[in-house]
């Protein structure tokens, strides 16, 4: 069964359109990320998922149940936002009771899932304490409790992670990964970090301007984008885009990977080292190109690159891609 | 903020100030008060001096007590001003929320008709409300009074309650909306509580004015048993001869639960003028 299907869904604020036909089926259990750069229209793609926003035109099923005008409390899902919400004047007991018994949960119930969930996120020390003497994490935390406790056929999370600091983010992004192995619920997942995109998905959908670029599994984005911006998206470093070094069509653009550009004494790419940066296992060199373009290598180890050197590059033509003028993938190009 | 804690010469200017404005806006409500206890001989003798064993009279509040109706009129003022109070921080709440929170049409229109109201003085209507209330009846009803002060008071308070409630957290509200809370308790649990310090702000600006005020209970109300204590203490105030010693008790007395009133909300408001340095 499909946990949600959106069909032709359109939304706009007043003249502005903000999401276009966006057609998109998530299957049950599956793990979906949103990406796309600010303002693309993620939040507000949840926002309609969740039945915060109307949709303009199209259809919302949940479940196999059309919820298009259907109140959110109705919908089956949960919601974990960005800034926590948790409501300031309750314990997190409390918060995570709330929508339970606006559900008319009976009292054993209600105190059973709160056990489970606190169990699940290791929340018990804190269930008494009120938002503000919890730390940011833990908020997060009794965020997500809150949103398992209702069971949800989906949850939805809008940038839950963005808050916390990198080490915590790290943590509580292995810990969403770990409940959704032993929940198996569907989830999806809206931000604009790549590396949550990358090692959190079963599936990620890129979104640019309200539209969908590309749907897949992370490392088919990976191999085989559809299209320039999407090459670009996901990778950091990201793709160098140079002019091609081999016969190709008016405008086209050679897009190729740092981890794939090699340094070679004949290649086909010349420059000067214009930046080096030392990671310890890995070192990114920035090279600025005869034909006046910035490429970066990435090498595994340490290298005793520097700067102001002149260097020549080369690569495998498999691991090249090839784009028109207008961004598409240019096949066997 | 904690620069200027931090350096004595600032924090002893800015109290220095804040002293001086201080005593400047007490010395009247101090004279006032003195001067009451005061018989009254020694009021015109010498003003300023404190009530000693000679000079030391309750003559005046006795004046006022025998009065009669003093405690009634007290009681007057007392319930037009809480219910105002009441009626201008709910109705205002309320369409603020609904300002800030729907999208509508005529929604910035309806916004610009409420804040013209800050600017027009409501007394310009004086003749036709007082012909509005003649029609339903209500002169000589409290209910005039209040229905008066709430439409006086709600324009600004629906301005600034708007502004407040446009900074609570849109997730927060979503949060309450996913979790199954009705419109009306997302805005009586979730909103209000967080706007609180705004609210204690509009019932401060709003209560003194409505408790002094002497033009619409003389106007609307002037029957004897829904008289307010302002138009009531105009009984000692003659043409000719004025029973100062009643009066300045009077007053002495009317200060008193605006004082009361004021320290409940202050703690909010002070909270409320401070959030934004402190947080
Ligand atoms: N209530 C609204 N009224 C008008 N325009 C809106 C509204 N909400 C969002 N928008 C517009 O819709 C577009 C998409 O917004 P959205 O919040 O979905 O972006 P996003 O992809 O989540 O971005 P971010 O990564 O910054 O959160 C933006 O251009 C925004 O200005
Ligand atoms: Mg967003």
């Amino acid at each position: 069964m499909t946990a949600l299907k959106l069909d032709r869904v359109c939304k706009s604020f007043g003249k502005v359109q903000v999401l276009h036909d966006i057609d998109l089926a998530v299957e049950e259990g599956e793990f979906v990320v949103f990406v796309g750069p600010s303002g693309c229209g993620k939040s507000t793609l949840l926002r309609v998922i969740a039945g915060l926003e109307d949709a303009t035109s199209g259809r919302v099923e949940i479940g196999g149940a059309e919820v298009t005008r259907t109140p959110p409390a109705k919908r089956g899902i949960a919601m974990v936002f960005q800034s926590y919400a948790l409501y300031p004047h309750l314990d997190a007991r409390g918060n995570m009771a709330l929508g339970l018994r606006q559900e008319g949960q009976p009292k054993g119930v209600i105190a059973e899932r709160i056990a489970e969930a606190a169990r699940i996120l290791s929340l018990e020390p804190y269930l008494d304490r009120r938002p503000a003497e919890l730390s940011g994490g833990q908020r997060q935390r009794v965020a997500i409790g809150r949103a398992i406790t209702r069971q949800p056929r989906l949850f939805l999370f809008d940038e839950p992670l963005s808050n916390l600091d990198a080490a915590l983010r790290m943590n509580t992004r292995i810990e969403i990964a770990q409940l959704h192995r032993t929940l198996g619920a569907s989830m999806i997942y809206v931000t604009h970090d790549q590396t949550e995109a990358m090692t959190l998905a079963d599936r990620i959908v890129v979104l640019r301007d309200g539209r969908i670029e590309q749907t897949g599994s992370p490392m088919e984005l990976y191999n085989d984008p559809a299209n320039r911006f999407v090459a670009g998206f996901l990778g950091a470093p990201s793709m160098n885009f140079l002019r091609p070094v081999s016969a190709a069509p008016e405008g086209a653009v050679l897009g190729i990977r740092p981890e794939h550009l090699r340094p070679e004494p004949d290649g086909p790419i010349r420059g000067a080292i214009a930046h080096v940066e030392r990671l310890g296992g890995d070192t990114n060199i920035v090279v600025d190109t005869e034909s006046g373009e910035q490429a970066t290598i990435r090498m595994f180890g340490q290298h005793p690159a520097k700067v102001g050197e002149p260097i020549a590059m080369g690569f495998d033509a498999r691991h090249a891609f090839h784009f028109d003028a207008e961004g598409r993938r240019l096949r066997n190009g | 903020m904690p620069a200027a804690r931090q350096s004595p010469l600032n924090s002893f200017a800015a109290h220095a100030a804040l002293i001086a404005y201080t005593l400047i806006a007490l010395f009247p409500v101090f004279v006032i008060v003195i001067n009451s206890f005061k018989s009254r001989q020694a009021i015109f003798r010498e003003p300023l001096a404190l009530p000693d064993a000679e000079s030391f009279s309750l003559i005046g509040y006795q004046t006022v007590m025998k009065q009669g109706d003093f405690a009634l009129y007290f009681q007057n003022s007392l319930i037009v001003t809480l219910a105002s109070l009441f009626f201008i921080l709910l109705f205002g709440a309320m369409a603020a929320f609904a300002l800030s929170e729907y999208r509508f049409r005529g929604n910035l229109l309806m916004g610009l008709y409420l804040a013209l109201g800050i600017m027009i003085p409501i007394r310009i209507g004086t003749v036709a409300i007082l012909q509005m209330m003649v029609a339903t009846g209500l002169v000589n009803t409290l209910w005039a009074l209040i229905l008066v002060y709430t439409a006086q008071g709600l324009p600004l308070a629906v301005f600034i309650l708007s502004e407040f409630m446009r900074q609570v957290s849109d997730d927060l509200k979503n949060a309450g909306r996913i979790d199954g809370l009705s419109e009306y308790r997302i805005f009586f649990r979730l909103v209000v509580p967080l706007v609180r310090p705004a609210l204690a702000t509009v019932a401060v600006f709003n209560m003194i004015p409505i408790w002094n005020d002497l033009w619409f209970p003389l106007i609307l109300a002037p029957a004897e048993e829904v008289k307010t204590l302002t138009l009531g203490s105009q009984v000692f105030i003659g043409q000719f001869v004025t029973d100062w010693n009643a009066v300045l008790s009077a007053l002495s007395l009317a200060i008193l639960p605006v004082l009361v009133l004021y320290v409940i909300f202050s703690r909010q408001l002070i909270r409320g003028l401070t959030s934004g340095a402190v947080k």
